[in-house]
């Protein structure tokens, strides 16, 4: 620190080692905890060891070495963290599906799946797919030629669910699409390929977006043709909140903008712009669309919202307030895996609400935890974009990570009141099929991103003057 | 199932997951307190003035630390280069015998997002002695070491800055 020769941080790895020891082992460890809560479940609910624990175990340790494997062999320098760090999530969000399973309340209701059996299968492909995209994606730059095509391909995925007999309204958003008996939620998928293409594009466009602007009030102001990329994203995100009534998808695609744009550029003027705008954009979609509405008034007063759907007034939820019970039960220390209440919430209760079901079992406490891992994955992911050498990876990187960050933020904020409840889903831990699978590859893409920044260039070939000069001797 | 066993269970569940947490955060320290590359510049910075006094044995863990990194390498020669100037700064990359290309072409080492950078530009890489030279690679607006255009591969001393459109580097020890 003293010496002035290392005044500029240290962000290419100079002679980082592959550190893929350090990820196994972190990955035991990662399989051990979820398999310890499995049968604290079964303990807490039956007094005996469940019976599905070896297909359990083997299952999360099985998906868990494919994962390792595919990464020793195709990503040899990727980051040791992202990896250990999603198997726990999913693993722990596997134990709690399977735990409401367990009820006796969910059982009785009418049109009751199992749905841990459906995620343990997703959760499998979802690493498959992981494995997949790194074998096929040799070095991320080649994204870049698809840039175009990403943005084409991402606006076909968010569209899919208004095409009549494809797209299907479920519970009050349209949002996914059904093929062949599968529901399938497009925009978790979209979430990918449209990082692609801003990524790509704010890379082309960047100095004339950062450079050409007035300065005004502290703010950079940019020209007002410049304002055409945010503003045909900022229409496009206000269509999907009301053809699509999606909050969700709708505020993650204008911030993940905000985000790259904003990393882009280095002008805060952006973020001020981006706040701006959904601010207005919503309160203007939260006038005339009733779903929207019904979502904003369980926010502000969900104890009322509760009495109503008490009462029979349909267009009320009691969910919210049933959700902020099961927060306030948990505790710091929580009740124990098994022995929460969580399940009165009914329906959703394992996909939008399932961090209820954590708050209650294992407590503010546990829940930090769980906060944490996920910051931890959106570290790596910043700190992957700080090591990528060329600025199309840095800003993917970046992307990617902002989306998940996002996501988590909407999420959790949603179900703890501190913004108005969306149609997402916690990435890795909520039951659903799309999502976990999406998840996985956008961890994929992350690792290979890492792998490029952090690998040692490769050796030098022979010189061959070297070769042909021999020394001889007596 | 017992009362007792539970709260263990319970209490316990918390325990391993903050410590996998806590562990999680101990792999990623080096990045949030460095690479002992304080350490090992301190230990340097101690070695220059018996460098100096021109004693042979001054650094020999040094020496063998960086032989064995690197293969052919005297003492005086760098191990890093730093950008110091443009969109990049900050980023290093170690010198470990391979060759470095710059430019805009998105499989050069170096990917220059810069539009007075051609898209390979020049490269920089040992000679047979460990020397490291650089070359222009016929870009358009040239590629300058201590502001001399550069026309022939020329070895690059300590510190010299070497320009590239708006990106400055640098090597350093």
């Amino acid at each position: 620190m003293s010496s002035s020769t290392h005044q500029t941080s240290t962000i290419g790895a100079v002679g980082a080692p592959s550190r893929r020891n350090t990820e196994l082992a972190l990955l035991v460890f990662a399989v051990v905890i979820p398999v310890f809560a499995y049968i604290n479940v079964g303990l807490a609910i039956d007094g005996s060891i469940p019976a599905g624990l070896a297909t359990y175990g083997l299952s999360l340790g099985a998906m868990a070495a494919l994962g390792h494997l595919a990464v020793r062999k195709l990503a040899p320098y990727a980051d040791p963290l992202l990896l250990p760090l999603a198997t726990l999530l999913n693993g722990l969000g596997l134990v709690a599906i399977w735990r409401l399973d367990q009820s006796e309340r969910l059982q009785a209701r009418p049109n009751f799946v199992e749905a841990a059996p459906n995620q343990l299968l997703y959760s499998g492909l979802g690493i498959v797919l992981f494995a997949v995209v790194m074998f096929l994606l040799k070095d991320h730059r080649v994204l870049q030629r698809y840039t175009y095509i990403s943005m084409l391909v991402a606006l076909v995925l968010l569209l899919l669910p208004l095409v009549p007999g494809l797209g299907v309204n479920l519970f009050g958003a349209k949002i996914w699409i059904r093929v062949a008996g599968f529901t399938i939620q497009p925009a978790e998928f979209a979430k990918i390929v449209i990082a692609v293409f801003f990524a790509g594009y704010l890379m082309v466009k960047r100095d004339a977006l950062a450079l050409a602007s007035r300065r005004f009030l502290g703010l950079y102001l940019p020209r007002g043709r410049d304002l055409g990329p945010i503003l045909v994203v900022w229409a496009v995100s206000i269509l999907i909140l009301v053809f699509e009534t999606d909050l969700g998808t709708s505020l993650l695609f204008f911030g993940m903008f905000v985000i790259m744009l904003y990393v882009a550029t280095e002008r805060t003027s952006w973020i001020v712009f981006g706040l701006l705008m959904s601010a207005a954009g919503a309160v203007t979609v939260a006038t005339f669309e009733s779903h929207v509405q019904q979502r904003v008034q369980a926010w502000l007063d969900p104890m009322r919202e509760w009495e109503l759907s008490r009462q029979g007034v349909v267009g009320h939820t009691e969910q919210s307030q049933e959700a902020l019970w099961a927060f306030g039960s948990g505790g710091t220390l929580g009740s124990g895996w098994g022995q929460g209440h969580s399940d009165l919430i009914g329906f959703a209760a394992n996909s939008d609400f399932i961090l209820a079901t954590f708050a209650e079992e294992i407590g503010l406490t546990g829940v930090m935890a769980i906060l944490l891992l996920y910051v931890l994955i959106v570290q790596r992911g910043i700190r992957t974009a700080l090591a990528a050498r060329d600025p199309f990876g840095k800003l993917l990187a970046v992307g990617l990570s902002g989306a998940f960050a996002l996501q988590v933020f909407v999420v959790a904020g949603g179900v703890m009141g501190l913004i108005p409840l969306t149609g997402m889903t916690l990435p890795f831990v909520a039951a659903g099929g799309s999502a976990v699978i999406a998840n996985w590859a956008l961890i994929g893409v992350l690792l290979r991103i890492s792998d490029t920044a952090r690998r040692p260039a490769p050796a030098p070939a022979p010189n061959p003057d070297a070769e042909m000069t021999q020394v001889v001797r007596p | 199932m017992s009362e007792l066993t539970l709260t263990v269970m319970r209490l316990g569940f918390l325990a391993v997951l903050w410590l996998f947490v806590i562990v999680a955060v101990q792999v990623i320290r080096s990045d949030l307190f460095g690479v002992r590359v304080t350490q090992r510049g301190a230990r340097r910075e101690a070695a220059r003035p018996a460098e100096r006094a021109g004693r042979q044995a001054a650094a020999p863990q040094q020496q063998g630390r960086q032989a064995a990194a690197g293969g052919r390498r005297g003492r005086n020669t760098p191990t890093k280069l730093v950008v110091t100037e443009g969109t990049l700064t900050g980023t290093t990359v170690a010198l470990q015998g391979q060759t470095i290309t710059l430019g805009r072409a998105h499989d050069s080492t170096i990917v220059l997002d810069d539009d007075y950078a051609s898209s390979r530009h020049a490269r920089i890489y040992p000679d047979r002695d460990g020397q490291w030279i650089v070359e222009d690679l016929g870009s358009t607006n040239g590629t300058f070491m201590n502001r001399n255009r550069l026309t022939t591969p020329v070895p690059i001393p300590l510190g010299a800055s070497i320009r590239i459109g708006k990106t400055v580097i640098e090597l350093r020890k």
